[in-house]
């Protein structure tokens, strides 16, 4: 079942470390717009709410075409990024990552939110009766309350940018060994005549990690519970 | 001495009192929703008065006109609430230490174990606070804002969610306190029965006006059973 060409695992590791990138970069920015919608409120804040949420129901097309459109080479903060940084999106590894990362952010920040909403700010109070600044509130209160809520945000995160592929394909292209997912590859090897085993065998490879992920998230909400409520 | 001048509204509610107070325990002393958990919060700085001025001892803790308003973390003022809050996701220990780390104090051993000895509350250091029961997650929250060596420790209903025999478990702790610490205190409470045992001044609030200030004769007479 894991007989796997080189190709095929390339695609493997490849969405893997994507997947992986993604949601590592992703979960700074997903604790602070997810502290930001729960916690305060602003001019503008609808807007913001809207914009992280923007991704989930575009087309992923149209997303993808956006990231082309501003982070490609020529678009305005790729050019920006790449002159002056050597940063560069357009048809790379890292580019899919940014891809991915932009599918998955509103399943990362929803969960958290939901978290972090759900602390009783009492807590927090105390904890600056006890002499705590609020950054330090933050840190030893809300962040680790929130844990469990961080742990779906970044499982289904993952799980996101590891079968994403309409913003991907649309940014990054389809290019074996640089920007080619187990979904792009699937996609490739059904659009050759010969390709219905490749095909199958990536297909089991995403059905197991995606089970995995699942399972790993279920156990890592449990311990936290368990953390918290401490047997 | 605490001393303070402060309107504060709350929807439909309107705080106004003044008071000053020299006495190491007071008792603010009123119906519910009369506003002393209210006043208890501005003392603290969770809640910022809408106009004037609160003074503990020789700091300016708030003021309108200048614009003071010294953050809670800075106040060094140890509040114990009625529902204890303590953290769940941390050990008693934890919680007991967390504000010594985070003033960054040293550790002061000695202080440590009489506070815990006082408390009776050495047997559950390892536990979480989820299981502990009633009468001794007030305790470890009593032990928890002394540790920070406050100025002032303002105690807010803390006999409140407890029923009657717990009542009588925390009373000798709350007078033991009193007597071997020297703390100044502030006990927030409706029930004489409670104020009687602990504090030597009473400010009796009511409507969010400021009733009467005295010794405990200003307590209703009667219903002096600390289980009623």
């Amino acid at each position: 079942m894991f007989d796997l060409s080189p190709e095929e695992w390339t695609a493997v590791l490849l969405s893997l470390r994507i997947a992986a990138v993604a949601t590592a970069a992703a979960l700074p920015l997903g604790i602070a717009a997810a502290w930001l919608l729960a916690r305060t409120t602003f001019w503008g804040k609808a807007f913001v709410d809207g914009l992280v949420h923007l991704p989930l129901v575009l087309p992923p097309v149209v997303t993808g075409y956006l990231l082309l459109i501003s982070f490609g080479r020529k678009g305005p903060i790729g050019a920006f990024l790449a002159d002056y940084f050597g940063i560069v999106f357009s048809f790379r590894w890292t580019g899919a990552a940014l891809a991915c990362g932009v599918m998955g952010f509103p399943l990362m920040v929803r969960p958290i939110r939901l978290s972090i909403e759900a602390i009783d700010r009492k807590l927090e109070q105390a904890a600056a009766t006890l002499g705590a600044n609020r950054v330090l509130v933050f840190l030893t209160i809300t962040l680790p309350l929130a844990l469990p809520g961080i742990v779906a945000g970044l499982v289904l995160c993952f799980a996101k940018a590891l079968g994403e592929f309409g913003a991907t394909i649309t940014f990054v292209s389809n290019i074996p060994g640089e920007t080619q997912t187990i979904s792009a590859a699937i996609y490739t090897y059904t659009q050759v005549p010969s390709g219905d085993a490749a095909a199958l065998r990536l297909v089991l490879v995403a059905i197991v990690l995606s089970l995995a992920a699942l399972i790993a998230s279920e156990w890592l909400a449990r311990r936290a519970n368990l953390y918290f409520h401490g047997e | 001495m605490l001393a303070l001048d402060v309107a504060k509204q709350l929807g439909d509610f309107h705080l106004e009192v003044r008071f000053s107070r020299t006495g190491r325990t007071v008792a603010l002393f009123g119906p519910s929703g009369a506003g002393k958990t209210t006043i208890a919060n501005l003392i603290a700085g969770l809640l910022a008065p809408d106009r004037g001025r609160i003074v503990l001892d020789d700091t300016v803790l708030f003021d309108a006109k200048t614009d003071v308003n010294v953050p809670p973390h800075q106040r060094h003022i140890g509040y114990v609430f009625q529902e204890g809050r303590l953290f769940p996701h941390l050990t008693v220990a934890s919680n007991l230490d967390y504000g010594r780390f985070m003033k960054g104090h040293a550790r002061d051993q000695a202080a440590e174990r009489r506070i815990i000895d006082l408390l009776d509350i050495a047997h559950l250091l390892a536990r979480r606070p989820g299981k502990l029961s009633g009468g001794e997650r007030q305790r470890v929250a009593i032990g928890r804002a002394l540790l920070t060596r406050p100025r002032l420790l303002l105690l807010d209903e803390p006999l409140a969610s407890l029923d009657a025999a717990r009542k009588r478990e925390i009373l000798p702790y709350l007078v033991r306190l009193r007597d071997d610490l020297g703390i100044p205190m502030i006990y927030v409470s409706h029930q004489p029965a409670e104020i009687v045992n602990v504090a030597n001044e009473v400010v009796r609030i009511e409507d969010g006006r400021l009733l009467a200030i005295g010794g405990i004769e200003l307590l209703d007479p009667g219903s002096l059973d600390v289980t009623a």
